[in-house]
C-alpha cells in the first residue's frame, strides 16, 4: 500500500497538470497520454547517455512544455477544435517518442537516476519515501497556488472563466491558452521522467490512457475534498491522485488483473461523473461538490 | 479622441442574407464627450460600438483613438484605450474569481502581466475605497466570488472595473437593459457619477430615449446603418421622448414610402 500511496504522489504532478487545463483553462487536452512518455523517453536516452539525472528531468520539462505548446499552437493559431488538436499532438508525439528511444523500452536499471539515493539508502516503500515524494508534490502545489495568484496567473483564470471579458482587459486569449498548455505538459513530462526513473525503465506504451487517471484525481479529489479556493483546489488533487492509486491497489489486489487497469480507470471517472446525477445522490450535501466538478467535465471543448 | 472615418460593414457579403451595418459612418467625439446612441434593432448601434473596441473590423473606413489609428488591432491588443460595459451583466466579470481578483484582472488593464502578485495589500485598499464609490456594500465582500452576486451588483461592479483605470473611451452596450427598473437606475446614475468624474470619453447605446435625453452631452440616432440625427448639447436639452419618438414616426414613414414607390 505504500507503494499505491509513492505511486500517488508522483503522479500528483501529472493530475496538477491535468488540473491546469481541464479546471483553469477549461481545456480538456489529450496531449497528455504523449508528452508523458515524451518525458519519460528524454529523461531516459540522457541518462543512459551519461547525462546527469537532474538535467535530464529539466530536460524532459522542456519538452513536455514544446509539445503544450504545439496543441496551443494547432487549437489557437490553426483554430482546430481542442480535443482534436490534442489528439493531433498525441499521435505524432508515439512517432517521435519511438525517434527520441531508438526502441520501445529503455531499461535504466545499471544507471544512475534521481532515485538512486532513495534506493540505496533503502528507503523505497517506507515513510521516508513518502515524505520526500509528499514534499516534491507539496512543492509543485505551491508553485501552481503562486502563479496562478500572480498577475499572469489571474488573467489565466480568467481566460477559462470568461474570454471575452479578459479580452477586454487587454490580454490574448490565445496567448494564454498556449502558455497553461505547455506548462501543463511540462508537468506532465517531468511526472513521465520520474515515473520512468521511479519505476526502472521507459516505454513506449506508458502513457496510454493516462489522461483518464489524471481527470480521474482531479473529480475524485475536488468531490471529496473541495474545489472552493484554489489552494484547497490543488490539494484536493494531490489527494486525489493518492487515493486513485491506492483504489487501483485494492482492486488488483481483490483479483483484478494488472491487464484491467485502463478498464478500471474508466469505470472509476464513469462512477465519478454519472453518481451525481442520480436523484439519491443529489439530497446527500457532501454531494454538492461532486456536482461542481461535474459541470466543469461537460465543458466546451 | 475618438474618431470614426468613412466606415462601411457588410455582414454575409455575397449571400443572399447580405446586410449593410453601417454605410459611410463618420463619427469624432471630443475629449470629454459623453454620445448616447438609439435607434431600432439592426440600426447599427452595436456595429459601431464592435467597430470602435475591435471586435469587428470595418470593411473600408478607420479608427482612430487619442492619434493612434487602431483600425488593424485586435480587439485585446486596443482594450489599453478602452472600457466596455456589456448588456448582459454576466459578461462583463469572471464569475469563478472574487471581487478583489476581478478588480485586480481589471486594474492590470492593457500593462503586460508579469509575476508579481495580483492582489496586494496596497491595492485592496484602493479597492475598497472605489467599491465605495457604488454603496452596495461590496467594499465588505472582497472575498465573495462574483458569481455569488445579483445582476445589478455585477453590472455595477463592471462598470468600475472598466472605468476606475481611465481608459480614453468607455463603450457601454445596452448595459441597463437586462436590468429590473431600480437596478437600472442604480446603474444609470452610477454611469453619470463616474464618466464626470474621470471625465470620460463615452460612446453609450441604449434602447430608452429617457435614459439616452437624460444622460450625456450628444445624442445620436442611427437607422439602417446611417447616422440620421445628431444633437449637441443644446438642442438634446430641449428635445423630448416624443419628439424623438416623432423623428422615428418620420424614418418609418419614409422607408414605408420608398417600398411603396417600388411596387
Amino acid at each position: 500500500m505504500i507503494v499505491a500511496v509513492e505511486l500517488g504522489l508522483i503522479y500528483a504532478i501529472m493530475a496538477l497538470g491535468v488540473y491546469l487545463t481541464f479546471r483553469i483553462l477549461n481545456f480538456p487536452d489529450l496531449t497528455v497520454d504523449g508528452s508523458f512518455t515524451t518525458g519519460a523517453a528524454v529523461a531516459s536516452i540522457m541518462i543512459i547517455n551519461g547525462a546527469p539525472p537532474l538535467l535530464s528531468t529539466v530536460a524532459a520539462f522542456g519538452a513536455g512544455l514544446v509539445a503544450g505548446w504545439i496543441t496551443g499552437i494547432l487549437h489557437t493559431k490553426g483554430k482546430i477544435n481542442g480535443l482534436l488538436a490534442g489528439i493531433l499532438t498525441m499521435i505524432a508525439l508515439y512517432s517521435i517518442n519511438l525517434r527520441i528511444m531508438g526502441k520501445a523500452n529503455l531499461p535504466l536499471l545499471r544507471e544512475d537516476t534521481l532515485i538512486t539515493p532513495l534506493r540505496d539508502a533503502g528507503m523505497l516503500g517506507t515513510i521516508g519515501a513518502i515524505v520526500v515524494f509528499g514534499l516534491l508534490a507539496l512543492a509543485v502545489k505551491f508553485i501552481i497556488d503562486w502563479f496562478l495568484h500572480t498577475d499572469l496567473g489571474l488573467a489565466m483564470q480568467a481566460t477559462g472563466d470568461n474570454e471575452e471579458m479578459i479580452r477586454s482587459f487587454g490580454v490574448s486569449t490565445d496567448r494564454m491558452k498556449i502558455l497553461g498548455l505547455a506548462l501543463s505538459n511540462g508537468l506532465v513530462a517531468l511526472c513521465g521522467a520520474l515515473i520512468a526513473q521511479y519505476q526502472g525503465f521507459a516505454d513506449i506504451g506508458m502513457g496510454i490512457g493516462l489522461i483518464l487517471a489524471g481527470l480521474a484525481s482531479v473529480i475524485i479529489g475536488q468531490a471529496i475534498f473541495g474545489s472552493r479556493v484554489i489552494i484547497v483546489a490543488t490539494l484536493a488533487v494531490v489527494l486525489g491522485s493518492v487515493l486513485y492509486r491506492v483504489v487501483i491497489q485494492l482492486a488488483l489486489q481483490a483479483g483484478l488483473n494488472p491487464n484491467d487497469m485502463k478498464l478500471i480507470s474508466a469505470v472509476l471517472v464513469v462512477i465519478a461523473l454519472v453518481l451525481p446525477q442520480l436523484k439519491v445522490f443529489k439530497r446527500i450535501g457532501g454531494l454538492n461538490n461532486m456536482k461542481k466538478a461535474l459541470s466543469g467535465a461537460g465543458a466546451r471543448g | 479622441m475618438l474618431e470614426i472615418t468613412n466606415v462601411h460593414k457588410t455582414f454575409f457579403a455575397g449571400t443572399v442574407n447580405e446586410r449593410a451595418a453601417l454605410r459611410d459612418i463618420n463619427l469624432s467625439l471630443s475629449a470629454g464627450e459623453f454620445v448616447t446612441v438609439i435607434g431600432s434593432n439592426g440600426a447599427g448601434k452595436s456595429t459601431i460600438l464592435n467597430i470602435t473596441s475591435g471586435k469587428l473590423r470595418p470593411d473600408t473606413g478607420t479608427v482612430t483613438i487619442d492619434g493612434t489609428d487602431v483600425t488593424r488591432l485586435a480587439d485585446h491588443s486596443r482594450a489599453r484605450f478602452i472600457g466596455r460595459v456589456f448588456q448582459d451583466p454576466m459578461a462583463g466579470t469572471s464569475p469563478d474569481m472574487t471581487i478583489e481578483q476581478n478588480l485586480a484582472i481589471a486594474y492590470e488593464r492593457g500593462k503586460s502581466r508579469g509575476l508579481r502578485p495580483g492582489v496586494t495589500r496596497k491595492k485592496r485598499e484602493f479597492f475598497k475605497e472605489e467599491l465605495k464609490s457604488l454603496e452596495l456594500g461590496l467594499e465588505n465582500r472582497l472575498k465573495a466570488k462574483v458569481g455569488l452576486l445579483s445582476g445589478g451588483q455585477r453590472q455595477a461592479l463592471s462598470l468600475l472595473m472598466a472605468t476606475f483605470s481611465s481608459p480614453k473611451i468607455l463603450l457601454l452596450d445596452e448595459h441597463t437593459a437586462a436590468l429590473d427598473p431600480q437596478r437600472a437606475e442604480l446603474v444609470s446614475r452610477l454611469t453619470a457619477e463616474v464618466v464626470e468624474r474621470h471625465g470620460l470619453t463615452t460612446l453609450m447605446v441604449t434602447h430608452n430615449m429617457e435614459q439616452a435625453l437624460r444622460l450625456g452631452t450628444r445624442l445620436i440616432m442611427m437607422h439602417e446603418g446611417r447616422i440620421i440625427l445628431d444633437l449637441d448639447r443644446q438642442q438634446k436639452e430641449k428635445t423630448t421622448v416624443p419628439d424623438l419618438l416623432h423623428e422615428f414616426e418620420k424614418i418609418k414613414g419614409a422607408a414605408l414610402d420608398d417600398r411603396t414607390m417600388l411596387q
